[in-house]
């Protein structure tokens, strides 16, 4: 009988190894279909008319012009007079028409009066943000920091931070959805959450949970922002009903997807940090403060990762009038890792130790990974070739010029990824293939793939006759993927799901092969006895003894046996150079040496790294909402404003994965998040181990290089 | 002028409006086919100068050597025609601006973005999307190494990276490191898939070399 544990590395045929990811022929071919590529008979277009005020109550809305438009089939208001709109290109009116042009021409013919009001957008100055927009700060306090600062021989005090950002996805947030029935609803959504989108909708139309099919192949990019139907989707599907049940394409416009479909935080902070001549570190406080929109923010997880005995936090929430904040990738961690890790970094700098040392000396402060940080440590430190290319602080790494310097910084991470509640459906048919339904989705992170590693893996079949059927929530349910819970969930029930199936069958072909199922074991595309390959079966040869009855099996998770865990560490180090005169900065190298327990596909797992790290570079150099105070509006809602990273701003990147013992037997981990999360930190210690000065706020951008080394007196004019 | 030439003058000029990037195309008459008043587009009326719409038109597009037939207005681009009305949906519409390249398509054998040529300018012209790469069902170089590379994640990128990669080594098939960034540098990824994609450039490169000196380049 088989068992539901990982196999050693030494029987693993597919697991951990370099595999390419099952749809990568479909997406090069154009034949993957996302929710933007799907075209209804009958389709008509929707658009939406936003309102231009960042602050402001509706007065009237007139929808009469629009609603005699030719080709215009319905105008359905959102928000209505006497509604106070909260932040700028939020909801007013929804227009569906035959063509996505006519739908456009229709929005702006709607007239709509609004009584404005004061709005507050920035939040940058904690000591600017109008008192109306501060909730009361919270406050923590561990242990005695006063005294513990008292105490302390070397104090660093500086502000740290990073402005808003968003998701920036590709294929923006939208949906077609269509009535096939007088009850019932067939949605296509862009979604990270297939099998829960369709009691969101059934729930906001009150129907019966049931009634609400929701399909998805392909996603472009979703980063923690696509788990809800959202208003526009429910405001969608309620114009298709009036409209005879006609299926509607509403996808958002670029700037709207960058206004109002999810934000990144802010996150600033006053750090006092003190430790010993000899670098251990003593004492913490921080006085923080960002916002996520109306409902502020709360406060990242400061001092991150580092358990000081005497600690002392205090936040403050600002609400401000932007489109709210969404869960992005590791939320609250890249923020909490830039305050803490720019500050020991500082620290380090001002006592004079190499921040390498000065982390190792500590590393007991981060707990239960220590030893994994440290072995990371060591590892990245190799890679990047620390200690030769290192210098103190503004001294210029090796290779700088008189006006390039060149700079070495590090981060470590956490982030904990424990797989979510899964069940998925197993078929073993007569003829030997095999098929698995799982109402889960594949991000682009290889779920697909890794699905069908584990089920060839754990029924030793060749994985070309394993069929994954994913995207819709007419399959068992699976959780949403976000927080980097998928690998844990789908990899343990489609496990549970193989070897449940696997046992069937080893109990039908028993008798033939002469023996008990507890004998026997399936290898390389064959059941045999255990340790006796002559008394076999072929895989097919044994699934034809089925009959005309395949075996279906329901794998779970959480279930019998914990095949996944939680909790990683990853290190990243960045190597950059920075032009004095210009305050432009390159990449040299980028490594990160992460740590997520037992590897599914290399190949895939990688890619989530080098992906993690080259949107880190994005975020840290490039990324910033803009805001503009005096009309509330964003300033850069488009893709050349809102700059992100091309194929030439990257540098050379490589990785590391830690895999074997100490890793393997803790079961697949989710990778999404913790590589997202160092980028920030490392890259700006690595600036200001380059350029001798600190420049506090992401992203770090040619006038703040030049502004920091300006206060420093430095070189720049 | 070759489309990486043309690539090479955007990346030096980082701000490309969209009416220099239809100059750049070599599309002539675009201010006269910018849909008109009705009034204006009389005064407008020069000797030999077709005036198309505002209405809708009856048009004809060679796609992936098929002439298909539409109805569209004349401010429809070629690529929501492409995608709305000849539901070919390889090429993806994410900036609509000329910024990202998720729509690149080749035109008359110059890679363009789809977003910023109106489907009425691209009549009589050979169009090639994504779709026409596969041949008998066997994936072009450049796909096989997108795919041995993981070179895409969520894959909303890489049909345009597909085209902007074929294009670049249809013009240049030993690519230098500048060549790659100029050529490529007109196509956004938010996943980050870069490091793959340069290994595919790399393993695209070399195994189109290989066909050619077999004899016969595949795919033109």
């Amino acid at each position: 009988m088989a068992e539901y544990k990982w196999p050693e590395e030494s029987k693993r045929k597919y697991i951990g190894k370099r595999i390419s990811r099952l749809d990568g022929p479909d997406k090069v071919s154009g034949r993957a279909k996302y929710t933007f590529d799907i075209n209804r008979p009958g389709m008509l277009f929707g658009k939406v008319l936003r309102s231009p005020h960042a602050h402001a109550k509706i007065v009237s809305i007139d929808t009469s012009a629009a609603e005699s438009m030719p080709g215009v089939k319905g105008v359905r208001i959102i928000q209505g007079p006497g509604t106070e709109i909260q932040w700028a290109m939020d909801e007013i009116a929804l227009v569906a028409a035959v063509d996505e042009g006519t739908a456009e021409d229709a929005a702006r013919a709607i007239k709509v009066k609004y009584e404005v009001l004061p709005h507050v957008v920035n939040e940058r100055e904690l000591a600017s943000v109008p008192a109306a927009n501060r909730r009361p700060p919270t406050e923590q306090t561990k242990g005695d920091p006063a005294a513990a600062f008292s105490g302390a021989e070397v104090i660093v005090e500086d502000v740290y931070g990073n402005d808003v950002i968003t998701h920036c996805c590709l294929e923006t947030h939208g949906l077609v959805t269509e009535w096939p029935g007088a009850n019932n609803v067939l949605l296509h959504q862009s979604t990270q959450s297939i099998s829960s989108n369709g009691g969101e909708m059934a729930r906001a139309l009150q129907l019966p949970a049931g009634s609400v099919e929701v399909k998805m192949d392909h996603i472009g990019g979703g980063f923690g922002s696509k788990f809800p139907v959202d208003r526009w989707g429910v405001e969608a599907t309620k114009l298709s009903k009036q409209l005879g049940g006609a299926p509607i394409k509403l996808m958002l416009e670029r700037d709207a997807e960058l206004t109002v479909a999810g934000t990144r935080p802010s996150a600033y902070a006053k750090v006092k940090v003190g430790a010993k001549k000899d670098g251990t570190l003593v004492a913490w406080e921080s006085e923080s403060w960002g916002s996520g929109g109306v409902a502020g923010t709360g406060m990242p997880p400061y001092p991150y990762v580092w358990q000081f005995a005497n600690q002392k936090t205090r936040h403050h929430s600002i609400s401000t009038n932007n489109g709210p904040q969404r869960a992005w990738r590791a939320p609250n961690h890249p923020q909490a890792c830039l305050v803490t890790m720019g500050a020991l970094e500082d620290l380090a700098a001002k006592i004079g130790m190499d921040p390498l040392d000065f982390v190792l000396k500590n590393i007991e402060m981060t707990g239960v990974r220590a030893n994994v940080y440290r072995d990371e440590l060591l590892k990245g430190a190799e890679m990047i070739e620390w200690k030769k290319i290192w210098r103190p602080r503004g001294q210029g790494g090796v290779g700088s010029t008189s006006t390039v310097k060149r700079g070495l910084g590090l981060s470590l991470h956490t982030w904990g990824g424990g797989g979510h509640a899964s069940d998925c459906d197993l078929t073993v048919h007569p003829d030997g293939s095999v098929e698995i339904k799982i109402g889960s989705q594949d991000l682009g992170t290889g779920t697909r793939t890794t699905i069908q590693i584990v089920v060839a893996e754990s029924l030793a079949v060749p994985r070309e006759m394993v069929k994954v059927h994913l995207g819709s929530n007419k399959y068992p349910p699976s959780g949403s993927s976000g927080g980097s819970t998928t690998i844990g969930g789908v990899s343990a029930s489609s496990r549970r799901a193989s070897i449940d199936a696997l046992n069937l069958l080893l109990e039908k072909v028993a008798p033939t092969l002469g023996t008990t199922a507890d004998k026997l074991e399936a290898v390389d595309g064959k059941i045999q006895v255990i340790g006796d390959p002559t008394k076999s079966m072929t895989w097919k040869q044994a699934c034809a003894k089925l009959g005309t009855q395949p075996i279906t099996t329901r794998g779970k998770n959480p279930g019998r046996e914990n095949l996944t865990s939680a909790g990683v560490g990853g290190v990243q180090m960045a190597d950059v150079s920075v032009d004095i005169e210009t305050g432009i900065i390159r990449m040299n190298n980028f490594i990160a040496v992460q740590d997520c327990g037992l590897i599914i596909d290399m190949k895939t797992a990688e890619s989530q790294v080098f992906g993690a790290m080259i949107m880190g570079v994005t975020f840290s150099l490039y990324e910033e909402k803009i805001m503009d105070d005096q009309t509330g509006r964003m300033l850069n809602p488009n893709m050349e404003f809102y700059r992100l990273a091309g194929l030439a701003d990257i540098g050379n990147f490589k990785v590391h994965m830690m895999t074997g013992k100490g890793y393997d037997e803790r079961g697949p981990i989710g990778l999404g998040e913790p590589p997202t999360v160092s980028p920030g930190a490392a890259i700006s210690n690595a600036v200001a181990n380059a350029i001798g000065v600190r420049v506090s706020t992401l992203p770090l951008t040619p006038d703040r290089v030049l502004a920091a080394l300006a206060r420093k007196g430095g070189q720049a004019s | 002028m070759s489309s990486s030439d043309e690539r090479r003058d955007e990346a030096e000029k980082p701000v490309v409006s969209r009416r220099n990037f239809l100059k750049g195309t070599g599309v002539a008459g675009v201010a006269l086919t910018i849909p008109l008043a009705p009034g204006a587009e009389a005064q407008a009326g020069v000797a030999g100068v077709t005036v198309i719409g505002p209405e809708r038109s009856k048009i004809t597009l060679n796609v992936n050597g098929t002439p298909r037939a539409l109805e569209v207005e004349p401010r429809v681009t070629l690529l929501d025609a492409l995608r709305n009305d000849l539901d070919v949906t390889g090429a993806k519409r994410v900036c609509d601006r000329a910024t990202c390249g998720a729509c690149s398509v080749i035109l008359d054998g110059k890679l363009v973005y789809g977003c910023s040529v109106l489907a009425i300018e691209a009549q009589g012209r050979k169009i090639e999307t994504v779709e026409s790469l596969a041949s008998n069902g066997q994936l072009h170089p450049v796909q096989k190494a997108f795919v041995d590379n993981d070179a895409q994640q969520c894959g909303f990128c890489t049909p345009g990276f597909v085209m902007a990669c074929k294009s670049l080594l249809d013009h240049h098939p030993e690519p230098s490191a500048d060549d790659i960034r100029l050529g490529l540098g007109g196509n956004l990824c938010r996943c980050g898939t870069y490091v793959g994609i340069k290994a595919a450039v790399a393993q695209a490169a070399t195994e189109m070399k290989k066909t050619r000196t077999k004899g016969g380049r595949r795919n033109g």
